[in-house]
C-alpha cells in the first residue's frame, strides 16, 4: 500500500551507497533502480505488496528485525544492507522450504528453463535441499479452455489473485484455507472451466512465476511468460483517473 | 452528570433492599457446560416452592474463579459472611435452600478462607461473580461508568491518557506494550475518522481469561473503551470476539444494548458532546485473526491475513485509519484506573510490571480456573498456594506461559516472579495469561510438538517461513516424540526455529519456535534421549580414514548435515 | 598400483542419461582416464565395490531396498561421494510416484499396464522403499552436481576439478532440471 504523502526526497545508503529516493518508494524500488539486485519471488511490479515470500528481507542498521524490501519506504539516514551471510542464508532457506512444500519437478515441468524459482535457486546457489520433501497429493486443473492450473508447481506467491482483482478487476482468483493446507481456488472453490469471472485474459498465465498456470498445448521447457504489460497497463490506468 | 448513574443506583439498591438471602449461580461458561442453568432453574422453583421469594432472590452471576470445582453457587445474607457450594447439582437445591438460614450444607461447602481466595488481588475480575452480568443496573450499582463521566466531564483527553500513563498499564494481549504509550501514539496520529477495537480473538489453548471478562463483566469493557475512544478522539469502537465465544457475545449484545438505552454509548454520552458506537464483529476460527493487521483485515471483510508492520495500526488501521487496538484485559483495566487514579494502579505490582494480571491456570494442578494476582507474585505462590499445588500428588516440572508463543519454565525458576521482563528473561513470555502446569510425567519433546501442531494447522499460510517451515518443524518434533531422531535432526530443527524466528511476517511465525527453543534450552537432554542409534547410525556413515596419499584428502570429510 | 586415483560411478534408480551424458565428455574421456581408473561402474565389468574408491558419482535416487543398501555400502567405502544428476539430488522424475502408495504404483505397472502376464514380480527384482528419497536423505553427500542431465561439460568439469583435488564451484553453472 502507498503512503499517501506528498513526494519529498529522501537520501540513504544501501549497501554502503548514497542514493537518493522519493519518500514513496520501497527499499526494493530504489535497489532495483540502483542495480542492486535482492531476490523477489512475490513481488509484481504493478500490483500490491504483500511482503509474503520473505525472499527481499534487508538489514537496516538500528533495526534488530529483517523487514521485507517491497513494503519498507526509503526513510531519511536509513542504513540498508541487502546482501549479507545471514540474509543470504535464509534467502537459501527459503528457497528450500519452497522446493520441498510441494512438487517441483523440474526435469518435466512446462516452465523449466523460464521459471523464477527455479532461476533464484541458481541465483543463491542452491544444490540441493537441505529439508526432506513433503511429496502433497494436489490436482491439476484442466478444465478451462485456454489454460491449466497444476497445483504441484504453485508457490503460494498471490500474483495471480492480485493482478486479476487488481488489474483485470474479475477476482476469479483467491486462496483458501491455511497454512500448507492453502490453496488457489477460482471463484466459490470450483473447477476453473465452470468459474463465470474468469475474463480468459490469461493475465494470471503471464505473472505466475513458475509452471503452476500455463497455456494448454505446452510442453515440457516451452513455456514463456511475457509480463510487461503490467506497468504499463497500471500507468495507463492511473494516468486516466 | 452522575444524577443518571446515582438514581439507577437507588433503584437498584432499593429493589434489592428487601432482599435479606442471595443467592448467586455461577453463569460463565465453565459452569454453565456443567448445566448450572438447570441449577438455578431448580433452585428458583424450590424458593418459590417454600414461599421464600420475597426475602430470597436467585440470580446468574459471572466467573467466581474456582472452576474445578464447579457448578459453583454462592450464598450472601446480609448477616453472615458469603457461603460458597462446589460441586452443585440441581437435586442439591432443596438442601441448599434449606440450609439457608441455618449452617451450611457441610457435604458441599467450599471454605473461602483458603490461599485460593485470600491472595488474589481483583481489579478486572473485582465484578466478576458479583453481579449479574446480564444487568446494567448491577454493574451501576458497582460503581460502574462513573470512571466514563468523570473522563469526559472532568477531564480532558490528555488528562485521560497521562492518567493511563501514570498506571504504567502494559498491553495485557502478551506484548506488553505500555498501553499509555499507544493512546498516545493514535491521539497524534493525523486523521478526521479514528477506531478503537478490542481485540477479544482469545486463542491461546487452555486460555480463558477474556473470555470470563466478557461473559461476566461486560460493561467494563464497554467502557473502557468509550474512555479509550474519548482520549484518541474515536467516535466507533469494534469489538472482535471470536464465534466460538456465543455466551461472551449474547452478553455483549446485551450489555451493548443496556448502555446504549442508559447513555452510556451512542451519541451525546450522559448530555456531553461525546458520541461512541460500538459494533460486534465475529471472527470465523482463525487464531492469525488475534494479529492485529490480520484482525483488521478480518473486521473489513477480507480474509483475516497479517499484513508486515510499519506501518502500524495506530497510524494505518482500519479502513486505512489511525486505529487503537487493546486487548480485553487491558481495556479492563481502564476503568478503575481513571476511577482510582493512575498512582493507585501503579502502587501494584513491580517496578516495571504494574498492576495486577489474570491467569488461567490449567494442566496438573488442583484449582484449575481463573486467578488474579498483582504482577511480581512468585511462580512458586501462584502454584502452591493458591493453585493448590501439583495434582495427583506429583512434582512439579515445568510451567508453560504465554500458550504457543511462550516457553516452558522449569521447576528450578518456581521463585521467578511473574513480570513481563522476568518471564522474558527464561525465555518465556507473559502472553494473554494462560499457564499450565506439568508433572513429573510430561515429556516436554511432546509438549513442544503440540505447540508446534498448533501453530501449523493455524498458521495463515501468507509466508513462506511460517506456513512451511512449521510443517518441517513438527515433523521433526514427532521423530524426537516417537525416538526416532538422528544427530541431524537436532541440528536442522535448531537451524529451522532460527529460521522461521527471524523471517517471518507476523509474530505467529516469529514466536511459534519458542516452546522447541525453551524447551531446548532446560530440556536439551530429553532431546538427545530421543536420538536413536540406530538412526544416528543411517547418517553417520563415514568412509575409513584416508591411506593413499592423492590429493582428495584435501577435501572436507562428509558434512554430518547435508545443506 | 599404478599412482591413479579410484573412480565409480553408480546407477541407482535414475534412466541411466547422467551416465550417458557422463559418455558424452567423448574424447575428453581419455583425460580422465589419465587421472583415474574407473574400477567399477555398470559401464565396467567389476561386480563387488572395492575397498576404498576416491569419487564415486551416483545417478539416481534411493528408491528401492537394494539401492539403499547398496548407496550405504558405497558410502562407506567412498571418500568424496557426488550426487549426478536431479534423482540423485533432488529424486526428481522416480519420486513423482511418492503420491501414491507402493501397491497402487506396483498395480498400475504389472496389471493395468500389463497385457500378458499379469503378476508382481517378487524374485530377482527389488522391494520398492514407501518414497523414493535424495541420496542425502540417506547418507552424507559431499558434492552436488544438479540437472537432467548435467552436461558433459558440466560433468567434465566437475570430475576433472574433484580429480585435481578442489572442490568444483557448479553452483551458477548448472540447476535443477538443466
Amino acid at each position: 500500500m502507498k503512503r499517501p504523502f506528498k513526494t519529498r526526497v529522501r537520501t540513504l545508503k544501501i549497501d554502503g551507497i548514497d542514493v537518493g529516493a522519493r519518500e514513496d518508494e520501497t527499499i526494493l524500488e530504489l535497489a532495483q533502480e540502483n542495480g542492486i539486485f535482492i531476490p523477489t519471488l512475490c513481488h509484481l511490479e504493478g500490483v500490491h505488496d504483500i511482503g509474503a515470500c520473505r525472499l527481499c528481507l534487508v538489514e537496516i542498521k538500528g533495526t534488530s528485525k529483517l523487514l521485507p524490501a517491497c513494503m519498507t519506504y526509503a526513510e531519511e539516514g536509513m542504513e540498508v544492507i541487502t546482501d549479507s551471510e545471514r540474509l543470504t542464508a535464509y534467502r537459501r532457506q527459503v528457497l528450500d522450504l519452497l522446493f520441498s512444500e510441494r512438487n517441483h519437478v523440474c526435469a518435466v515441468c512446462v516452465s523449466n528453463g523460464h521459471c523464477e524459482l527455479q532461476w533464484l535457486a541458481e541465483k543463491l546457489g542452491i544444490s540441493h535441499v537441505g529439508v526432506p520433501y513433503l511429496y502433497p497429493q494436489l490436482p491439476v486443473d484442466a478444465s478451462h479452455s485456454f489454460y491449466t492450473l497444476d497445483h504441484n508447481r504453485c508457490v503460494l506467491c498471490a500474483r495471480c489473485v492480485r493482478v486479476c482483482d487488481e488489474i483485470e478487476g474479475a477476482h476469479t482468483w483467491d486462496v483458501t484455507g491455511r497454512g500448507v493446507e492453502c490453496r488457489v481456488i477460482s471463484d466459490l472453490n470450483q473447477p476453473w472451466g465452470t468459474a463465470d469471472s474468469c475474463t480468459r485474459c490469461g493475465k494470471c498465465v503471464q505473472v505466475c512465476p513458475t509452471g503452476a498456470l500455463f497455456s494448454k498445448g505446452k510442453a515440457v521447457a516451452e513455456m514463456t511468460k511475457r509480463r510487461e504489460f503490467l506497468p504499463y497497463l497500471q500507468q495507463m490506468r492511473e494516468g486516466r483517473r | 452528570m452522575y444524577e443518571r448513574l446515582e438514581e439507577i443506583t437507588l433503584a437498584e439498591q432499593e429493589s434489592t433492599a428487601r432482599f435479606s438471602h442471595t443467592v448467586n449461580v455461577c453463569m460463565a461458561a465453565g459452569c454453565m457446560s456443567s448445566r448450572s442453568d438447570a441449577i438455578k432453574d431448580a433452585l428458583t422453583k424450590e424458593v418459590e416452592a417454600n414461599g421464600l421469594e420475597r426475602w430470597c432472590r436467585v440470580r446468574g452471576v459471572g466467573c467466581m474463579g474456582l472452576c474445578a470445582h464447579g457448578p459453583l453457587v454462592s450464598v450472601d445474607t446480609d448477616q453472615s459472611a458469603e457461603t460458597l457450594y462446589q460441586y452443585v447439582t440441581p437435586d442439591d437445591a432443596p438442601a441448599i435452600v434449606g440450609a439457608l438460614e441455618g449452617p451450611p450444607v457441610e457435604r458441599l461447602h467450599c471454605p473461602t478462607n483458603v490461599p485460593f481466595f485470600q491472595r488474589q488481588k481483583k481489579i478486572v475480575l473485582e465484578n466478576s461473580g458479583r453481579i449479574d452480568p446480564e444487568r446494567v443496573e448491577e454493574y451501576i450499582a458497582a460503581d460502574g461508568y462513573t470512571a466514563l463521566i468523570k473522563a469526559i466531564t472532568e477531564m480532558s483527553p490528555a488528562e485521560v491518557i497521562d492518567e493511563i500513563i501514570a498506571s504504567g498499564l502494559r498491553g495485557r494481549g502478551g506484548g506488553g506494550y505500555p498501553t499509555g504509550l499507544k493512546w498516545t501514539t493514535v491521539a497524534k496520529s493525523e486523521g478526521d475518522t479514528k477506531y478503537v477495537i478490542c481485540n477479544a480473538d482469545e486463542g491461546d489453548p487452555g486460555a480463558f481469561m477474556d473470555r470470563s471478562v466478557l461473559e461476566s463483566d461486560p460493561h467494563r469493557i464497554l467502557e473502557g473503551m468509550a474512555i479509550a475512544g474519548y482520549a484518541i478522539g474515536a467516535g466507533q469502537g469494534y469489538i472482535y470476539v471470536r464465534g466460538e465465544y456465543p455466551l461472551a457475545v449474547a452478553r455483549l449484545k446485551t450489555a451493548i444494548r443496556q448502555a446504549r438505552r442508559v447513555n452510556m454509548l451512542g451519541s451525546g454520552i450522559a448530555g456531553t458532546q461525546f458520541a461512541f458506537h460500538v459494533d460486534i464483529r465475529l471472527g470465523a476460527g482463525a487464531f492469525v485473526c488475534g494479529e492485529e493487521t490480520a484482525l483488521i483485515a478480518s473486521i473489513e471483510g477480507k480474509r483475516g491475513q497479517p499484513r508486515p508492520r510499519p506501518p502500524y495500526p495506530a497510524e494505518y488501521g482500519l479502513w486505512g485509519q489511525p486505529t487503537l487496538i487493546n486487548n480485553v484485559e487491558t481495556l479492563a483495566n481502564v476503568a478503575p484506573i481513571i476511577r482510582n487514579g493512575g498512582d493507585w494502579y501503579a502502587s501494584l505490582g513491580t517496578a516495571k510490571s504494574k498492576g495486577t494480571k489474570v491467569f488461567a491456570l490449567a494442566g496438573s494442578i488442583n484449582n484449575t480456573g481463573l486467578i488474579e494476582v498483582p504482577m511480581g507474585t512468585p511462580l512458586r505462590e501462584i502454584i502452591y498456594e493458591i493453585g493448590g499445588g501439583v495434582s495427583g500428588g506429583g512434582q512439579c516440572k515445568a510451567i508453560q506461559t504465554g500458550g504457543p508463543s511462550g516457553g516452558c519454565i522449569p521447576a528450578e525458576f518456581l521463585d521467578t516472579p511473574v513480570d513481563y521482563e522476568s518471564l522474558a528473561a527464561l525465555g518465556s513470555i507473559m502472553g494473554s495469561g494462560g499457564m499450565i502446569v506439568m508433572d513429573e510425567s510430561a515429556s516436554m519433546v511432546d509438549v513442544a510438538r503440540y505447540f508446534m501442531e498448533f501453530c501449523m494447522t493455524e498458521s495463515c499460510g501468507r509466508c513462506v517461513p511460517c506456513r512451511v517451515g512449521t510443517v518441517h518443524m513438527h515433523n521433526l518434533l514427532d521423530k524426537f516424540s516417537h525416538h526416532e531422531a538422528a544427530p541431524r535432526d537436532l541440528v536442522l530443527l535448531e537451524k529451522l526455529c532460527d529460521m522461521v524466528r527471524n523471517t517471518s511476517l507476523c509474530g505467529l511465525g516469529q514466536t511459534a519456535p519458542n516452546p522447541v527453543l525453551s524447551t531446548l534450552r532446560y530440556f536439551r537432554h530429553e532431546y538427545i534421549a530421543a536420538i536413536t542409534e540406530e538412526a544416528a547410525d543411517l547418517y553417520a556413515i563415514t568412509p575409513a580414514p584416508p591411506t593413499s596419499r592423492n590429493g582428495a584428502t584435501q577435501h572436507a570429510p562428509a558434512q554430518e548435515v547435508a545443506s | 598400483m599404478n599412482g591413479k586415483l579410484k573412480l565409480a560411478t553408480v546407477w541407482l534408480d535414475g534412466c541411466s542419461g547422467c551416465h550417458m551424458s557422463f559418455l558424452d565428455i567423448d574424447e575428453r574421456l581419455l583425460d580422465v582416464a589419465a587421472l583415474a581408473d574407473l574400477v567399477y561402474s555398470p559401464l565396467v565389468d567389476a561386480k563387488e565395490f572395492p575397498e576404498m574408491v576416491d569419487i564415486a558419482l551416483i545417478e539416481g535416487a534411493v528408491s528401492s531396498e537394494d539401492d539403499y543398501h547398496k548407496i550405504r555400502h558405497v558410502r562407506a567405502h567412498t571418500r568424496i561421494l557426488v550426487s549426478l544428476g536431479d534423482c540423485a539430488v533432488t529424486a526428481n522424475v522416480p519420486a513423482m510416484r511418492n503420491r501414491f502408495k507402493v501397491e497402487e504404483v506396483l498395480d498400475r505397472a504389472y496389471f493395468e499396464n500389463a497385457t500378458l502376464n499379469q503378476q508382481i514380480p517378487v524374485e530377482v527384482i527389488p522391494p520398492l522403499r514407501k518414497q523414493s528419497i535424495p541420496v542425502h536423505q540417506v547418507v552424507a553427500v559431499d558434492v552436488f552436481v544438479p540437472g537432467c542431465p548435467p552436461s558433459a561439460d558440466i560433468i567434465f568439469y566437475a570430475v576433472t576439478e574433484l580429480l585435481a583435488g578442489r572442490t568444483p564451484d557448479l553452483r551458477t553453472r548448472t540447476h535443477f532440471g538443466a
